[in-house]
């Protein structure tokens, strides 16, 4: 049962990255094309939202529901990990219009050409493991 | 996101590609794939509800009308020779069978993800890690790792594309 409430987030999650066009390959070559102001907006409003959320949280010391005071724990620091990493990563979703969570919206939805996709990302986080102590960080 | 704080988590897809590979077997491998991937069910179950909302919201909640594009991007899929929307979310070019399985598009697709999934992992994070929580809670990292993000998109949409297609 404790389960529930991930499973209610997560088609809800499904349910606005389908609706409003995120999980669309077409969407993100656009944007990437700046012709269009769909993605843009999508983006800018979701932070917009987690800024004023956030912050209502941290300042009114909220509780949340595993009885403890909301905390988030800082990315830790660093550069080149962030650049080139996201790099790699923006080459990628660039390419296949795709990031990690529209993955498996696409596919429970029927796209199952995706399951594709999911399998290289599957190697790609893997490879990653394997290369971990050998990269710049 | 601000459901899953407010229940004690964080907002993070890409880190599931690390639970499932975990529970592959990985660990044997490497140690970044040896941790106690069990705490990480909750957000495995939030991926099974979006593939459920991703299946509602094709097969329930949509009339059909599909992606409206710009009529500048769409001249230029088709240079590429990319079929337009026309009430798809993705071009038929990678999803129909007879396209998915030449050596051309399953490489694309496959490489596509491998380099989304190296990249996420080596970065610390995706859209929903770094652009959406991250920026949110005004992290600096993730302002970095949404550059990048831009940069490698950048250049895949804009040179990449059209190189292969």
């Amino acid at each position: 049962m404790k389960f529930i409430k991930y499973l209610l987030v997560g088609i809800l999650f499904g349910i606005v990255l389908t609706k409003s066009e995120a999980v669309s390959w077409y969407r993100i070559y656009e944007m990437f094309q700046f012709e269009s102001f769909h993605m843009f907006g999508i983006i800018m409003t979701a932070i917009a939202v987690g800024v004023v959320g956030i912050q209502i949280y941290k300042r009114n010391k909220v509780v949340g529901l595993d009885g403890k005071q909301i905390q988030i724990a800082d990315k830790d620091k660093g550069f080149k990990n962030y650049i080139i990493g996201g790099t790699i990563f923006g080459l990628g979703w660039g390419m296949i219009g795709t990031c990690p969570g529209p993955i498996f919206i696409l596919i429970g939805a029927g796209f199952y050409s995706i399951g594709i996709v999911l399998l290289g990302a599957l190697i790609g986080t893997f490879l990653y493991g394997l290369l971990k102590n050998k990269l710049p960080h | 996101m601000l459901l899953l704080i407010y229940f004690g988590k964080t907002f993070g897809m890409s880190s599931n590609l690390r639970t499932l590979c975990s529970i592959s077997g990985a660990g044997k491998f490497s140690d970044f794939f040896r941790f106690d991937w069990k705490s990480q069910r909750w957000n495995l179950v939030v991926v099974l509800g979006a593939m459920i909302g991703g299946f509602i919201a094709v097969h329930f909640l949509s009339d059909g009308s599909g992606v409206n594009l710009n009529p500048a991007t769409v001249a230029k899929l088709q240079e590429m020779n990319i079929d337009a929307p026309n009430g798809k979310l993705i071009p038929e070019l990678f999803t129909s069978a007879e396209n998915v399985f030449t050596p051309k598009i399953f490489g694309f697709l496959l490489f596509g993800g491998l380099l989304v999934g190296f990249g996420s992992r080596y970065a610390g994070g995706c859209t929903s890690g770094h652009a959406i929580t991250g920026m949110s809670n005004l992290q600096l990292p993730s302002l970095i790792a949404v550059i990048g993000f831009f940069i490698g998109g950048l250049i895949a949409a804009h040179f990449l594309l059209p190189l292969i297609f």
